[in-house]
């Protein structure tokens, strides 16, 4: 065993201060570029952080992979959903015409768009992937407006930082970063396949986010909220799902 | 030495414990990133575990789900209801933890690992101690090694204090082929970063098959450790945990100093 001596202490100690002072300022740095996700506090805080930090870098205008259109899936795998509420149910005997999807928050005109407004904006369509946590994935051409293009029309003031977009099952809403809201890919789905989206796959409207884990693409999509901070939603650590123990960002 | 007369039995040379003031049987950053890499495999392979849980079946190809035929199927119960697995039990999820858990301690791995090569390639240390020796690079000195692990003999005088070839091709691959594609096929998994690389999935063959292989390299990983969790219980535990744990060397006296793992 090698015996301490007092150079090694020394040597030692200021490499520790240094390490300290190091992690100190790059936590303060990534706070100010906005770095640091919002269930960033806890065990896994570290990282989450080092995981959302490294990809934002990395990734902030990247496309997700598109594939050509003989690789669609065959069998899409629609997975469960909670059993339909009753408002749900009443839309769509109405064939889902008094949809209306509110947009209010950080913007300059909030505004309530019906699918139809929606169509009438630019459309994009595009063939991803959705790849869920659990591990199973597929392939489908998804179509609608891209979140942008509605994000455009409403005016989202210069603070906002977040938008938060809500299922009419009120139990799961999530939230994403201007990155991915201002994203090309990322798109409010009202097709899939050449038809119109079937509800067991997030119809009559979806986000889609394909670039994170299916779970942030939420289904029934009836509200966004823009915002400068989601310390006052839910329990502030960003969506429902790190309520639930999972990761805010599912970028991985 | 357990061994019958007729075997064939080395002398035993008598080798005095060396000295306090001499270098460590394993250096301090060896013996770091080495403790740091188990308790990263451990939490790994747990949360790993618990995440298959979720999905018992495996695919090749781009995509697979419950609608598409697998290319195998683990045969447990899941941790989802809808999972076709053949049992109608269903166990708890625990993804939320295990997720975070994986994906943490993934950097830690990682971090540790660009610390440990750093050093491997600073220091020489891959070049002297885990590239094999002109001329030891052979089928034949392989098996040579092999026949007197077979024989349980101890080893050659030279290899007490080096890594015999066997050993270094071993850890040679671990450390250079399974690890950098278990690090390839989990970062394959992540959409994110398969947008600004999409290489490193396409060339896997698809986000399925890039699950499968890091399912499969763990299954390597997992049996490196248990052949060298074996090879050191043979070659003295206590004295191979120590060399590990403090760099202490102990004198050798034959075979409890058999450089097994």
């Amino acid at each position: 065993m090698s015996r301490m001596t007092r150079r090694g202490l020394i040597t030692g100690g200021v490499a520790a201060a240094a390490a300290v002072s190091g992690l100190a300022v790059a936590a303060r740095l990534a706070r100010r570029y906005g770095l640091v996700p919002p269930d960033s506090r806890g065990i896994y805080g570290p990282g989450e952080t080092l995981t959302y930090a490294a990809q934002r870098l990395l990734t902030r205008h990247s496309l997700a992979r598109e594939f050509p259109r003989s690789m669609i899936s065959q069998t899409p795998f629609a997975n469960e959903t909670a059993p339909p509420s009753e408002a749900f149910v009443r839309l769509q005997q109405g064939g889902f015409a008094d949809w209306r999807l509110t947009v209010d928050g950080t913007v300059a005109h909030p505004a309530s768009f019906s699918l139809s407004d929606l169509k009438s904006l630019p459309v994009r369509s595009q063939i991803t992937e959705v790849a869920c946590e659990e591990g199973w994935s597929y392939i489908a051409e998804w179509t609608g407006v891209p979140l942008a293009e509605v994000l455009h029309v409403v005016g989202t003031l210069p603070q906002t930082r977040y938008i938060v977009y809500y299922s009419i099952d009120s139990n799961w809403w999530e939230s994403i970063d201007m990155a991915d809201a201002l994203h090309p890919q990322t798109i409010l789905t009202m097709g899939m396949n050449d038809g119109e989206l079937p509800v067991g796959f997030g119809g009559p409207l979806r986000m889609r986010v394909p670039r994170q884990l299916g779970y942030k693409s939420v289904k029934y999509v009836t509200r966004i909220t823009a915002t400068d901070s989601l310390k006052h939603f839910g329990k502030g650590l960003g969506s429902a799902s790190p309520e639930g123990g999972y990761a805010w960002y599912a970028g991985i | 030495m357990g061994c019958p007369d007729s075997c064939y039995s080395p002398p035993v040379p008598i080798v005095a414990a060396p000295p306090e003031t001499t270098t460590p049987r394993h250096a301090a950053l060896v013996r770091v990133t080495h403790w740091l890499t188990f308790l990263s495999f451990v939490a790994l392979l747990v949360s790993g575990l618990e995440i298959v849980v979720s999905h018992p079946r495996f695919y090749w190809g781009e995509t697979g789900n419950d609608r598409t035929t697998p290319f195998f199927t683990i045969p447990i119960p899941a941790s989802r209801d809808m999972v076709p697995t053949g049992y109608r039990a269903v166990l708890p999820d625990e993804n939320g933890w295990s997720r975070y858990l994986h994906f943490q301690t993934a950097w830690v791995l990682v971090l540790t690992g660009a610390v440990y090569g750093l050093f491997g390639v600073w220091t020489g240390h891959f070049r002297r101690r885990l590239l094999p020796e002109r001329g030891d690079w052979s089928w034949r000195a392989a098996w040579r090694v092999m026949a007197r692990y077979m024989r349980r003999a101890p080893p050659e005088p030279g290899d007490v204090e080096s890594y015999n070839v066997l050993q270094r091709g071993a850890y040679l691959l671990v450390i250079f082929v399974l690890f950098p594609l278990i690090i390839w096929t989990g970062l394959a998994l992540s959409p994110a970063f398969d947008s600004a690389v999409p290489a490193a999935v396409n060339l896997l063959g698809g986000r399925q098959s890039a699950r499968t292989l890091h399912f499969f390299v763990s299954g390597l990983l997992v049996l490196f450790v248990v052949v060298h969790v074996a090879m050191v219980a043979a070659g003295g535990f206590r004295d191979r945990m120590r060399g590990m744990i403090t760099g202490r060397r102990a004198a050798y006296t034959g075979r409890e100093e058999q450089d097994a793992g």
